[in-house]
C-alpha cells in the first residue's frame, strides 16, 4: 500500500492544466511541422505557418494556444495498492482544475446546468474517468477538450452486417460534416465495439494516444492508415479552406461487443489536441 | 489577393472583397458570441436599444481567455459561427456589414449576406495566441456578467482574416475543398 496525498494530486492537476493549454505534446508538435512541410495548397501552407507562429507565441508569452481552453477531461488510472489521504479524490481533482484555470489565466467555459447555463466561474467540474490498474502508482492524464470539435463528434449504432465498410463510412461522414467547424487539421479518435457509452469513451481515450503511435492490432493499424489517407483526400484542408492536410492522425481503439451490435464513436479533435500525462 | 482595410466597414468597400482574399483589418470591431447574441435578440424583440452600433460594423465571434497583467487581452481566436446563424439574418438586415468566425454558415445567412451586401470572414481557428497580437485595446461594453461572453469593443491592427463568403454569395469552403478533393 502506498499513500498519496490529495494535495499532491491537486498541485499536479493544476500544473498539467496550465501546461496542456500552452504547450503541445512532442508528438503533436512534430505532426504539425510535418504537415507544414507536406501541405500542397498555398493557403493551407500559410495557415499551417500561422499555427507554427501561434505555438511559438503561446509558449514564449504564456498565452493559451487557443482561447477555448476546454472542458477539463481527466483520466485517472489508479493502482490497486494506492491509498489516498487528505480528502476525496474527486474534490482534489476539481480543486486542481479550479486553481489551474484561475491562476493560469485560462478561460472558464463551463456552465453549471446544460439548460439554465450559468457559468461556474472556475471551469469546474471536470469530466473524470476512473480506471483501476495494477501497482501502487497514480497515472493522471489531463486532456482539455474544445467544443468546436467536440460538437462535431458522433456515435453510430451500426449493425454487424454493416461491417468494416460501415465503420469507414461512419468515420468519413463525421469528418466531412465536421469540415471547417472543427478547426482542421484534426485528430480523429475512434472507438469501435463495447456498448453505447463504452465506444464513446474508447474514442475519447484514443485522442490521448500519441499521434505517431499506431494500434498494436494489425488490422486496426491498417484501418488507421487507410482512413488517414482517405480523410486527406477529401480536400477539406487546413482551416477547411482547401488542401491535402485534413487530419494529422486517426487513432482507433476497439473492445469486444454484443452479438447484435457494432457501435462506432468518432470523437473529433482539432489540431489543439491537448494531453499531458504524469505518474505520481 | 492581399488587402488592408479599415473598420467600421462600408458597403462599397465590401463590394471589392472576393472569396479567397487575404485581408488585414484595422480599426474598431465588436465581439459577441452565443449568450450575447441571445440577449441582443431579446432586446430587439422587446424593442429595446442595442449595446453596440450595427450599421457598417463587424462582429467577431470570440470569447477571449483572461488577459495577463499589462496585456489588452488573452488568447483571442474565432468560435464556430453556425451557432449564431439563427440570429444573424436579423442583424445583417439592421446594417451589420461583416462577421469574423470559423466554419460553415446556413443558407439563410448566405442569402442575408447577399441581400445586404455583407461579408463573412474566417480567422484561423486555434490561432488565438497569434491573433491576440493584433488586438491593441479591449473594453467590455455590455453584459459584463457574461464573463468571456460579454460584448467587447476591440481596437485591432492588421488582424489577419480570409474572405470566405463574399457579397455575391461565393463560398470559399465549397470551392477550395473541391479543388483539392481527390476522392
Ligand atoms: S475546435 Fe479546437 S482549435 Fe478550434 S476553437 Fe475549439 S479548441 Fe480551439
Amino acid at each position: 500500500m502506498r499513500t498519496i496525498n490529495a494535495a499532491d494530486i491537486t498541485q499536479n492537476i493544476k500544473e498539467m492544466c496550465i501546461e496542456a493549454n500552452h504547450f503541445l505534446a512532442n508528438d503533436m508538435d512534430r505532426a504539425m511541422k510535418t504537415a507544414l512541410a507536406q501541405e500542397k495548397a498555398p493557403l493551407g501552407r500559410q495557415i499551417l505557418g500561422q499555427l507554427q507562429d501561434n505555438l511559438k507565441i503561446a509558449g514564449e508569452d504564456m498565452i493559451p494556444i487557443c482561447q477555448d481552453t476546454g472542458m477539463a477531461v481527466i483520466f485517472m488510472e489508479i493502482g490497486q495498492d494506492v491509498h489516498i489521504e487528505g480528502g476525496l479524490l474527486e474534490d482534489a481533482v476539481n480543486e486542481g482544475v479550479r486553481r489551474g484555470y484561475t491562476e493560469g489565466y485560462l478561460r472558464k467555459s463551463v456552465v453549471s446546468d446544460p439548460l439554465i447555463r450559468e457559468n461556474t466561474g472556475d471551469n469546474t467540474p471536470a469530466v473524470i474517468h476512473y480506471e483501476m490498474a495494477a501497482g501502487d502508482r497514480l497515472k493522471i492524464t489531463v486532456a482539455p477538450k474544445g467544443f468546436g470539435s467536440e460538437n462535431m463528434s458522433r456515435v453510430f449504432m451500426l449493425k454487424p452486417a454493416d461491417g468494416i465498410e460501415g465503420v469507414k463510412n461512419s468515420i468519413l461522414t463525421a469528418v466531412k460534416d465536421a469540415g471547417p467547424n472543427a478547426c482542421p487539421p484534426m485528430v480523429v479518435g475512434v472507438g469501435i465495439g463495447g456498448t453505447f457509452e463504452k465506444c464513446a469513451l474508447l474514442a475519447k481515450k484514443a485522442l490521448t494516444r500519441p499521434v505517431d503511435q499506431h494500434s498494436a492490432v494489425p488490422y486496426v493499424k491498417e484501418l488507421e492508415e487507410e482512413m488517414l489517407n482517405r480523410i486527406n483526400q477529401t480536400g477539406i484542408g487546413p482551416g477547411g479552406l482547401g488542401g491535402t492536410t485534413t487530419a494529422l492522425a486517426v487513432n482507433i481503439n476497439t473492445y469486444p461487443t454484443h452479438i447484435a451490435g457494432l457501435p462506432v464513436a468518432v470523437n473529433i479533435c482539432c489540431h489543439v489536441n491537448r494531453h499531458v500525462t504524469r505518474e505520481i | 489577393m492581399e488587402r488592408h482595410i479599415q473598420t467600421p466597414l462600408a458597403r462599397d468597400e465590401v463590394k471589392e472583397l472576393h472569396a479567397g482574399d487575404y485581408v488585414y483589418l484595422t480599426g474598431t470591431i465588436y465581439t459577441a458570441r452565443d449568450a450575447a447574441h441571445k440577449r441582443i435578440q431579446e432586446a430587439l424583440d422587446k424593442g429595446g436599444s442595442l449595446p453596440i452600433p450595427l450599421e457598417n460594423n463587424v462582429i467577431y465571434y470570440m470569447g477571449p481567455s483572461p488577459a495577463r497583467e499589462g496585456r489588452p487581452i488573452g488568447s483571442a481566436g474565432p468560435t464556430t459561427a453556425s451557432r449564431m446563424d439563427k440570429y444573424t439574418p436579423g442583424l445583417l438586415d439592421l446594417g451589420l456589414t461583416g462577421m469574423i468566425g470559423k466554419g460553415r454558415r446556413s443558407a439563410a445567412v448566405k442569402e442575408a449576406i447577399v441581400r445586404n451586401g455583407a461579408v463573412y470572414f474566417a480567422a484561423v481557428g486555434g490561432a488565438g495566441a497569434l491573433l491576440s497580437k493584433s488586438i491593441i485595446r479591449s473594453e467590455v461594453v455590455a453584459y459584463d456578467d457574461l464573463g468571456t461572453e460579454a460584448v467587447r469593443r476591440l481596437e485591432v491592427r492588421d488582424l489577419p482574416v480570409i474572405v470566405v463568403i463574399d457579397c455575391e454569395g461565393r463560398d470559399l469552403y465549397e470551392t477550395a475543398v473541391r479543388e483539392y478533393c481527390t476522392e
